[in-house]
């Protein structure tokens, strides 16, 4: 197969994997009996006492717009499609109206993008290379210690282990703030020293899940590994450990786990959203959790069109590198 | 069941033991007469604990024992509604895809694979904001089904793949057996054994996604589940008020029953990994 088949291929399933999931939140919410309007206009009218019914049906027909619920079914799909997921364009977001929704996602986003990124990328490096000491080595007792302290860290969600972070560091400790405090008004150094202070305790909750699900994941691949006739083979040359260890087992187990964190961001993004909201940091799982306080449903249903398409594009990213870290797969 | 015992691995063997405590509490100690812990003031707020009240009471004067143990029980009923529904729709379509292959199967792996990648989280918590308020457990359990089909149905469709071309299925297939019949008798029992282990994995993602829900206030509001505790003792500023029996045992409770029910999964695989290895 050549390269560019293979990325053809690989860009239709991109393509497809996000047109399915942004129809799926299209359609679904449209078959639910409860309409966003009428309890907005519950709303409206519980807090303002008695309206004019013409005013009335003034307000239902332009929230009706702003909703992207006018006109047919094929006609509401058609812009939403146009409009949210080429455009990034929500409409007007209610609970801080008239600013686009989009908008205000693009500020969020940063935060969530660089929290998930980096500890994600650090869990893997980190989990690996304790995964390949503890696989390689699999008989030492400390291999055995190190594979327990995975096994009771990855099952427990994202959610209680920030919890439990934020318990014991925050408030009985005091070493880092309770909830997240950016200090955006006194120059970039202020902003980075708060921005790095807020962030540990966030990115280690996330850290400390995901080391442990790559230790558990590599531990294993680099046992087998290191049972395959070219590292016994490799032992009878005399070669040492070291060179055994990251040339043959490493090299090979490495790449299982590269199409794994393609299939792992899906998860962290969502571990992402609950540590956010547990620290109160400033990215779109804290803009979302407004977002339901608020019934902002323009909004919602922008936090989740953009994460749809930006998990779909980074797997997509993944999974493009891969060829070229793979040696045994040639494109002439 | 003495020899599973003798064969089966450290994992398998704790995991087998905490998940039954956690089943007996769940099911058993449940049926004990006991006052409705949802009510509040039945008891004195903020007791400590004492040998009427092992957990002491919450600031509503709920009993944090039966509430703890409620929430076990519901949060294991959904857990188990939710992975019964993944398993028995992934088996189907894995089966149905796998055999009838062509277009019906191409069409049924492109929505599988999409369910497989996508996001759920974002998605479960655009449906549930949108039934906020009117939500039930049935309602909940059916939306977290939804993302606990697509993963089964793939690998019970690998697995339909290649034994379809293994010697026995030919043999039946010669011998006069129909398609349906072939795969009851023959490729289920497989299926049946890999969808254990994919069952129990459905049962803890539920009860995590439930969790993570209620922590964002979308779980049913009259639903005990181990994720509303925690989320009401939060709300109610348990912590500042160093309240740690209140807020800290659904904690270590969904800790240990996670780390519980992972063992039992990874003991199970390794297990089945060896029997057939011998």
């Amino acid at each position: 197969m050549k390269f560019r088949t293979y990325f053809l291929k690989r860009l239709g399933t991109w393509a497809l994997t996000i047109w399915i999931g942004v129809t799926f939140i299209f359609f679904v919410p449209r078959m639910f009996p409860s309409d966003p309007v009428e309890s907005m206009i519950g709303q409206i009218s519980a807090r303002s006492g008695s309206m004019d019914p013409v005013q009335m049906d003034a307000l239902r027909r332009s929230l009706r717009v702003q909703f992207g619920l006018e006109g047919s079914l094929m006609e509401q799909y058609t812009t939403f499609l146009w409009k949210g997921l080429l455009h990034f364009d929500f409409g007007p977001s209610l609970m801080s109206y008239p600013e686009p929704a989009g908008k205000i996602i693009s500020t969020y986003l940063p935060y969530t993008v660089g929290l998930s990124m980096i500890s994600t990328l650090l869990a893997w490096i980190i989990g690996n290379l304790i995964g390949l000491l503890a696989g390689f080595r699999k008989n030492k007792r400390s291999s055995k210690i190190l594979e327990g302290i995975a096994i009771c860290l990855y099952p427990i969600p994202y959610f209680i282990v920030a919890l439990v972070l934020q318990i014991f560091f925050a408030y009985i400790l005091g070493w880092f703030p309770l909830t997240t405090t950016i200090n955006s008004f006194q120059g970039f150094g202020v902003f980075m020293a708060s921005l790095i202070k807020s962030s540990i305790l966030p990115a280690l909750s996330l850290l400390l899940v995901g080391t442990g699900w790559w230790i558990i994941s590599m531990k294993s691949l680099a046992a087998t590994t290191s049972e395959e006739d070219y590292v016994l083979y490799a032992r009878y040359r005399g070669l040492s450990e070291g060179v055994i260890g990251t040339k043959y087992v490493l090299k090979n187990s490495i790449l299982t786990q590269v199409t794994a964190l393609a299939m792992s961001l899906g998860g962290v993004f969502g571990g992402s959203i609950m540590t956010e909201i547990i620290f109160g940091y400033p990215g779109v799982g804290t803009l979302i959790q407004k977002a339901i306080l608020q019934s902002d449903y323009n909004m919602i249903l922008g936090c989740i069109t953009i994460s749809i398409v930006a998990i779909s594009t980074a797997t997509l990213i993944v999974d493009l590198v891969y060829p070229f870290i793979d040696p045994r797969i040639r494109y002439s | 069941m003495k020899k599973f015992w003798k064969n089966a691995n450290f994992a398998l063997k704790s995991g087998l033991i905490i998940t039954a405590i956690f089943f007996v509490i769940g099911f058993v100690v449940y049926l004990i007469p006991h006052a409705d812990p949802f009510n509040f003031n039945t008891y004195q707020p903020k007791l400590g604990a004492s040998a009427e009240h092992f957990l002491g009471t919450t600031s509503m004067g709920q009993d944090v024992l039966w509430l703890l143990i409620e929430a076990i029980h519901n949060s294991l009923v959904i857990g188990l509604i939710v992975a019964t529904i993944g398993t028995v729709v992934g088996v189907f379509v894995g089966l149905l895809s796998g055999f009838a292959g062509g277009a019906l199967d191409r069409v049924l792996m492109v929505v599988t694979d999409t369910f497989v990648v996508i996001p759920s989280l974002p998605i479960l918590i655009l449906m549930t904001s949108l039934m906020k308020g009117t939500s039930t457990v049935i309602l909940i359990a059916l939306v977290l089904a939804m993302f606990a089909w697509a993963w089964p149905s793939r690998q019970i469709r690998s697995m339909a793949l290649t034994l379809k071309e293994r010697d026995f299925i030919q043999t039946a297939k010669f011998s006069g057996e129909g398609t349906v019949q072939i795969v009851v008798t023959e490729i289920l029992p497989f299926a049946l054994t890999w969808s254990l282990s994919n069952f129990m994995n459905a049962t803890l993602n539920a009860i995590a996604s439930e969790s993570s829900l209620a922590v964002l206030g979308l779980s049913p509001a009259n639903l005990i589940s181990l994720g509303n505790m925690i989320q009401w003792a939060r709300e109610r500023n348990a912590i500042f008020n160093k309240q740690w029996l209140w807020i800290g045992s659904p904690i270590v409770a969904t800790i240990v029953m996670f780390i519980g029910l992972f063992l039992l999964i990874t003991g199970y695989n390794d297990y089945l990994a060896m029997k057939r290895g011998r």
